[in-house]
């Protein structure tokens, strides 16, 4: 009965949308007002519905109803309750509606929170959210009906995929999708005031926060998942390049972009029609991501088997969600002139130039992420493209940003003192060039990348500090006067600094990660004993262990460095009830300065086992640095000039400059 | 000096283009000598590659030939047609078997042997990887069969 609820409401919902698609935008251009103010209780009963259709799937995940298809393949009823909750999103129809749900709470949010928006940019902007809604709620019902049943009914399900019952996979689609999903109403916003023909510095404090809000979950959900890959894959990397991965961070590059348009737009008034258009390409990019993941068209190590049948209609989707914008923008875009003028060393030329790069370094994103399928479909020939494509593109991209973002906020609004700003930078590139040094010490014949890559980050991590420090002058005057300076300093200026604080940690990182990762890989019998990097790895026992659902061999190693006792690893080699594959389950002992990994195989049939061991340096910074940036995302989105509804003079905006 | 917008707009053409050339000259390099090609075992056994240069060989892993020599592994990737030995030192993915689908990224080495640096992994073991199932295709001894995937191959020996 539930399931049939849940099917009806979604049918309802889709009523609503196309309603609330259609009156409020008539209404809005004939002027009639209660067809405008209609829009906000349809999205309100729209979200109400899809709520209800989605609590009703999750009911029949956590009950075990296995009359209900995909509760079937992706349940269990021996699954601990977590994964039989997470298993709602486990699945291309239960991901499906995760993703409209989350286009409805924006559509809500906005249709509750917008009070202080002009009707007709609400009117219009929530009649968009609604026609992307009718989009992938037909695309539900007629595809993908997440309420199909069985009859009979099996006894027991499939189980989920043993892979995706991790913690960390269990939080990262929702956090993902609040992302890429959040992109949608910044869309809106930007074809409603194509529509309007008004695009001002109001328009972009409207939009900031909601973008603000998408980038934060994104980077938020980006971070899980890659950890998420280092803990649960057992193949002690954290970032592989493939096209499931760069359909979420193509959108993360140009959503990035964005934030900083946006921010000259609010500021300066310039900029706008780029602005509209990244608005546009950003929630695009999540529409491709979309489609690259569940059309099964590119090759992926982890593409999920789907339907390409399905590829065609959300192909479909994304032609018109796109084209038709486009098309708007190449007719208005003309008549949105710029307002500030500036000299090109300038915040906002470094602004500009920070778009630049961003954009560039997306196009090479999606040219490595498309080439193969371009290729087979011209000469038949297949190729991957992996880390050694985007080493050598994105990355030689990326260290020009980095050096770029430690000036960037030195720089005055219109013209900017760049020798001024090089003189106070002068300590940010003293420490880079020493790190520099320390990391070819370190290793001689390493990659280039690392001295360059520590380089990069510590000139940001320095440069993001000293910039902090000349903001607040944290050491003029005494105590309580530096205290009054800092309660004083917007948060948007706080989240600012965090940000870029993170972002030079999680680069700091990656290099590190990438440059001095090694292992060591050897067949050991119980009592024998491996080494790496000073480390003894001692296989003291194998045993097998039972958990809530499955079995395991359970290894124990003891670490020790230079006889000295350092930790106790269990990995484990688990085999779940229902699904055939074995999987393995790392054992990580996390220091700030390296991780230890270990990973244990097959048996090899004489007693021994095969074990494998990294030592994974500065690899936690890489998620750390993630966390400061979603905490400076939250600090800025926190700034009470977005939660004020008067307009704030752009003048009183005091980004205080030294 | 505040410029002409005039002025500006020629800038930020000049930067664009800057930006772009650098970005393309990289992204040429990089497909000429970062590409790795996939081929099948009868590809292989019609032009064997280069030692030393890096390929894909996907195929299904003859069933009775996985070996295994303390961390090393060797086994045989098929099309059914032709079959091409390779040597792994490394843990196999957990949906490794003998007569599934399978993608070794790899080179061979001076002696004519395939040494595989990584053997991939999948999410779902009713994948078949699309390359592995256009080698089949290309052998011939592609079965569609029932399922809902209808990608699962047969082992017809």
């Amino acid at each position: 009965m539930i399931p049939e609820l849940g099917h009806y409401a979604l049918v309802l919902a889709l009523v609503m949308a196309l309603a609330q698609a259609s009156l409020p935008m008539v209404g809005a251009q004939r002027g009639i007002r209660p067809w405008m103010q209609l829009a906000k209780p349809a999205a309100l009963a729209q979200f109400a519905f899809v709520a209800f259709a989605f609590l009703a799937l999750m009911y029949a995940f956590a009950s075990s109803d296995f009359s209900v298809a995909i509760v079937t393949q992706h349940s269990h009823s021996q699954q601990p309750l977590i994964y039989k909750l997470s298993g709602t999103w486990g699945n291309h129809e239960g991901s499906l509606l995760l993703w409209v749900l989350i286009l409805t709470i924006f559509g809500a949010l906005v249709a509750l929170f917008g009070e202080n928006l002009p009707p007709r940019l609400k009117a219009r902007t929530l009649a968009i959210q609604a026609m992307i809604s009718v989009g992938f709620l037909l695309f539900m019902l007629l595809t993908s009906n997440p309420f199909a049943r069985l009859n009979p009914a099996p006894l027991e399900g499939d189980e989920l995929n043993p892979l995706l019952q991790d913690p960390g996979l269990a939080m990262h689609p929702p956090m993902l999708y609040l992302g890429y999903v959040g992109f949608s109403i910044v869309f809106s916003f930007a074809v409603a005031a194509l529509i309007d023909g008004k695009v001002d510095a109001a328009w972009a404090r409207w939009v900031r926060p909601w973008c603000l809000l998408s980038w934060t979950c994104l980077t938020g959900g980006i971070a899980l998942g890659s950890w998420w890959a280092y803990n649960e894959l057992g193949w002690g990397g954290w970032w592989f390049w493939d096209p499931v991965e760069n359909a979420s961070f193509m959108p993360w590059l140009i959503g990035t972009a964005l934030l900083h348009s946006a921010l000259v737009v609010e500021k300066r008034d310039a900029l706008k029609s780029w602005t509209i258009l990244l608005s546009i390409l950003t929630f695009g990019f999540s529409l491709l991501g979309t489609f690259l993941v569940r059309s099964g068209i590119i090759t992926s190590v982890h593409a999920f088997a789907e339907d390409p049948t399905r590829g065609i209609f959300i192909l479909a989707l994304l032609t018109i969600a796109i084209g038709a914008p486009l098309s708007l923008y190449a007719l208005r875009a003309p008549t949105m002139r710029g307002g500030g003028l500036f000299a090109p060393l300038s915040r906002e030329g470094a602004l500009v130039m920070n778009n630049l790069l961003l954009a560039t370094m997306t196009a090479t994103v999606l040219l490595g992420t498309l080439y193969p399928l371009l290729l087979e479909l011209t000469t038949g020939g297949t190729v991957s493209v992996g880390m050694p494509f985007y080493g050598a593109t994105f990355v030689p991209l990326a260290l020009p940003l980095l050096l770029l973002m430690a000036v960037g906020p030195f720089l005055g609004w219109k013209r900017g003192d760049v020798k001024g700003a090089l003189q106070r930078l002068i300590a940010a590139g003293v420490a880079a060039l020493g790190a520099a040094i320390i990391a070819i010490w370190i290793k001689t014949d390493g990659p280039i990348l690392a001295p360059l890559g520590l380089f990069a980050g510590v000139w940001l991590l320095v440069g993001t500090a000293i910039e902090f420090m000349e903001r607040v002058r944290l050491f003029e005057g005494n105590a309580a006067r530096i205290w009054t300076r800092m309660r004083h300093t917007p948060r948007a200026s706080y989240g600012m600094s965090l940000a870029h604080l993170g972002l030079a940690i999680a680069v700091i990182g990656m290099t590190g990660a990438a440059a001095w990762k090694t292992e060591n890989i050897k067949a050991l019998q119980p009592g024998q004993s491996l080494s790496l990097q000073g480390y003894a790895f001692k296989l003291d026992s194998v045993a097998g262990v039972r958990g809530e659902n499955y079995l395991a061999d359970q290894a124990h190693f003891i670490v020790s460095r230079d006889g000295a006792f350092v930790a106790d690893l269990y990995p484990e080699r688990r085999q779940y009830l229902v699904q055939p594959m074995p999987t393995t389950e790392a054992a990580i002992r996390s220091t700030p300065f390296a991780d230890l990994y270990a990973v244990i195989g097959e048996p090899d049939g004489k007693g021994g086992w095969t074990v494998r061991v990294y030592h994974e340096s500065l690899v936690s910074w890489i998620w750390f640095g993630a966390l400061v940036m979603v905490a400076g995302g939250l600090t800025s989105l926190s700034d009470r000039r977005y939660r004020v509804g008067a307009p704030v003079r752009a003048g009183a905006v005091q980004i205080a400059k030294a | 000096m505040i410029m002409s917008r005039k002025r500006l707009r020629l800038y930020l053409v000049l930067a664009s283009l800057a930006v772009l050339g650098v970005a393309a000259t990289l992204v040429l390099r990089a497909l000429n000598q970062e590409l790795v090609f996939f081929l099948s075992p009868s590809q292989i056994a019609a032009k064997q590659p280069d030692a030393g240069q890096q390929i894909r060989l996907g195929g299904l892993v003859e069933t009775g030939s996985v070996k295994k020599d303390g961390a090393t592994v060797a086994f045989s990737v098929t099309d059914l047609n032709k079959a091409v030995t390779v040597t792994y030192r490394g843990l196999l993915p957990d949906l490794f078997r003998e007569g599934q689908g399978v993608v070794v990224e790899g080179a061979f080495d001076g002696t004519g042997q395939f040494v595989a640096s990584e053997v991939l992994a999948k999410h779902d073991e009713t994948y078949m990887p699309p390359e592995v199932a256009k080698a089949l295709k290309e052998s011939g001894r592609w079965q569609e069969t029932q399922g809902k995937d209808g990608a699962q191959p047969m082992m017809t020996q």
